[in-house]
């Protein structure tokens, strides 16, 4: 059998080279989400509620659930993370889901489409994909209405809601083969056309708080899953010397 | 009648009514399983295991889920944050899922290996045979039900394979739907073939199974009939009864699965995207076609086959003709040496090129195809039909090494 696995694996080995490459995107950076880093998560859902979430909805998750596992009381989060009011006219309720109060028509006719859902982005797109995206926008006078295009996400129907804080940026293009052999323009940085009010490494932090506070919105329960499944591990290799132990006294008298 | 009699107690009582000690020690306390079972023999076991959990967590999961167009997704999510343990539910019905097919693509090699499917096991291996299939249409099925972009898509996909079938195929793509497209309909009539159907078939084939493995006994890696070396009890010399031995080394090697499935559970449950695909964190949209579909992992290999063939009614009946060419195997193999232990040279060539072509085929599957993978596919293709034209042509006059009178 061994000798069938050597050779299995050895005819595979090619397959390694055949990932697909996708289009050129930029930027093109990654990070690591800090899950003990409470405050740079606490700070993600203030730019969340104040930026993103008057359009974008996180329906599946609760403005109290977020505050107790991120460690925001419930008069905090009534005061700071809740703008809206629920269809009596009250302020929304801290044991809501986190909608927005855009009907899907009115969004439609502002940006040609719903803004999807952003409760679960991070496991659909990845934290890496968001956080290069929100530092993606660039000027682009042939958009019209919006202005600006994105170096990920090209001819996103999004407009640079985040411009007043990181500014706007202009593309420079270098000049790339592929590997057809044909010769592509590629966006290989930006220039700072006009400032924000935050420079280029605080507004880097901000997204990356941002995208800290989606990857926590997407799956909540992450640590307590990790925390509760090495407990589980742990039972079961106690439990594995026993049982094999067991299993070794019985077998004793088998020849 | 008078045997049946001498019990006393509650047991005598029971007994004179049920045959509880007469099941009991037929499937387990004299159940005589061959003493050299190996490593392989572990996944028929762990296969009854997977489908417990399966049965119990989705027990869990119907009680919060809503098989409804508009709430499906929602309610996922609703089981993932708002039920207690909900997201250890439902990642232990999604891992083992995955898990399902893994057991058992491994219990069937075992018994490729060891010629498990010869006489006098053919109907275990037919049994056999449709549970997998029932098992298929059970994952098929169930991925719908998220109903998240990839569930609602590769439905799409299979469900418009039927519509290559000639004269009635767009009238039965229809049937199946319940609606000209994946609708709420389909996920209604999904669901309830899910959990009620489906199981119930899956279960009564799972009892077949081991009744007819319980009749003639197991086969081994020896592939020697233990059953023709008995000692004055009647008793198989090779044999031990499978409880207490085969139980407490069934709990070994279920322990090890169990680590490995909470690796999986938790701590990626996603599996790198392949046992929860991203794009399945999007809600269904009927309008919006992600950019590439692709199957779940334990389709991919008949997906690959499918996409090798040029016509779609020729894919089809390639795809379908790759699962049904199995139930023949009994028949394809005309040799009389079950084990690969005795059997020829080209016998496990043909092995190692059923083994590569189908993961081969499986890692294709998931990819979108391009003109180099889609050759290869072909040669993977071919590979894996390969096999049973190869067999039914090296098994009549094989070459092979004389077989032990008792095991090893």
């Amino acid at each position: 059998m061994k000798q069938v696995l050597i050779i299995v694996a050895g005819l595979l080995l090619p397959a390694i080279g055949w990932s697909a490459g996708g289009g050129h995107t930029y930027p093109d950076d990654k990070i690591e989400i800090d899950w003990n880093d409470k405050a740079s998560m606490q700070r993600g859902a203030r730019t969340f509620v104040n930026y993103c979430l008057s359009c974008h909805a996180a329906a599946y998750s609760r403005f109290n659930r977020v505050g107790h596992d991120l460690g925001i009381s419930d008069e905090m989060v009534r005061d700071n993370l809740i703008f809206t009011t629920d269809v009596n006219g009250d302020k929304t309720k801290v044991g809501a889901l986190m909608k927005t109060t855009m009907t899907p028509q009115y969004a439609e006719q502002a940006f040609g489409i719903v803004p999807p859902d952003l409760a679960l982005v991070a496991r659909s797109r990845g934290v890496n994909w968001l956080y290069n995206y929100l530092r993606g926008f660039y000027v682009d006078d042939s958009r019209e209405g919006l202005g600006v295009n994105n170096g990920v996400f090209a001819n996103v129907g999004m407009p640079h809601v985040l411009a007043e804080l990181q500014g706007l940026q202009v593309p420079k293009y270098e000049t790339m083969v592929d590997s057809h052999g044909n010769e592509q323009e590629i966006i290989a940085g930006f220039e700072l056309l006009k400032a924000g009010s935050m420079t280029k490494s605080e507004y880097d932090q901000t997204i990356y708080d941002l995208v800290a506070f989606l990857d926590y919105l997407a799956e909540p329960y992450k640590q307590t899953r990790k925390n509760v499944g090495t407990g589980v591990i742990i039972f079961l290799f106690v439990f594995l010397i026993l049982a094999y132990l067991l299993k070794k006294e019985y077998w004793k008298d088998v020849h | 009648m008078s045997e049946k009699q001498t019990g006393t107690g509650f047991m005598g009582w029971i007994d004179a009514r049920f045959p509880l000690t007469k099941m009991y020690e037929e499937h387990l306390s004299k159940y005589y399983a061959p003493k050299n079972f190996n490593f392989w023999y572990f996944f028929g076991s762990l296969a009854l295991l997977v489908l417990v959990i399966q049965i119990v967590t989705g027990i869990f999961l119907t009680m919060h889920y809503k098989p409804d167009g508009e709430m499906a997704f929602a309610s996922v999510e609703y089981i993932m944050r708002d039920v207690d343990w909900g997201w250890l539910i439902r990642y232990l019905h999604s891992t083992g899922a995955s898990a399902f097919f893994i057991v058992v693509y491994l219990h069937m090699f075992r018994a490729l290996i060891y010629g498990s499917y010869q006489k006098p096991r053919e109907l275990i291996w037919i049994f056999g045979m449709f549970i997998f299939l029932a098992l298929m249409a059970e994952g098929f099925m169930g991925y719908l039900l998220p109903w998240g972009q990839m569930s609602y898509w590769g439905a799409q996909v299979i469900i418009s394979l039927f519509g290559a079938i000639p004269v009635v195929g767009d009238e039965l793509t229809l049937w199946i739907r319940g609606d000209f497209v994946i609708s709420d309909a389909t996920l209604n009539r999904f669901f309830a073939l899910h959990v009620i159907a489906v199981p119930l078939v899956l279960l009564m084939l799972v009892v077949m199974h081991i009744i007819a493995l319980h009749e003639v006994g197991s086969n081994n890696p020896d592939g020697v009939e233990i059953k023709k070396n008995k000692d004055e009890n009647g008793i198989p010399l090779d044999g031990i009864p499978f409880h207490p031995y085969y139980t407490v080394k069934d709990i070994v090697g279920t322990v090890v699965f169990l680590i490995l499935f909470s690796v999986v559970v938790f701590f990626m449950p996603e599996m790198g995207g392949y046992f929860l695909e991203h794009a399945n964190f999007v809600p269904a949209n009927q309008f919006k076609t992600p950019e590439h579909i692709a199957p779940v992992w334990y389709f991919t290999p008949f997906y690959a086959i499918l996409r090798a063939i040029p016509d779609k009614l020729m894919g089809v009946i390639a795809m379908f003709a790759a699962i049904g060419v199995l139930f023949f195997m009994p028949w394809i193999d005309r040799g009389k040496v079950r084990s690969i232990r005795y059997r020829s040279g080209a016998f496990r060539l043909l092995i190692v090129i059923l083994v590569v072509s189908f993961i081969g085929l499986g890692y294709l599957g998931a990819l979108p195809a391009t003109e180099t993978r889609t050759m290869f596919a072909r040669l993977f293709s071919v590979g894996y039909f390969g096999f049973f034209v190869g067999l039914w042509w090296i098994s009549k006059n094989e070459n092979t090494r004389p077989v032990p009178e008792r095991v090893q």
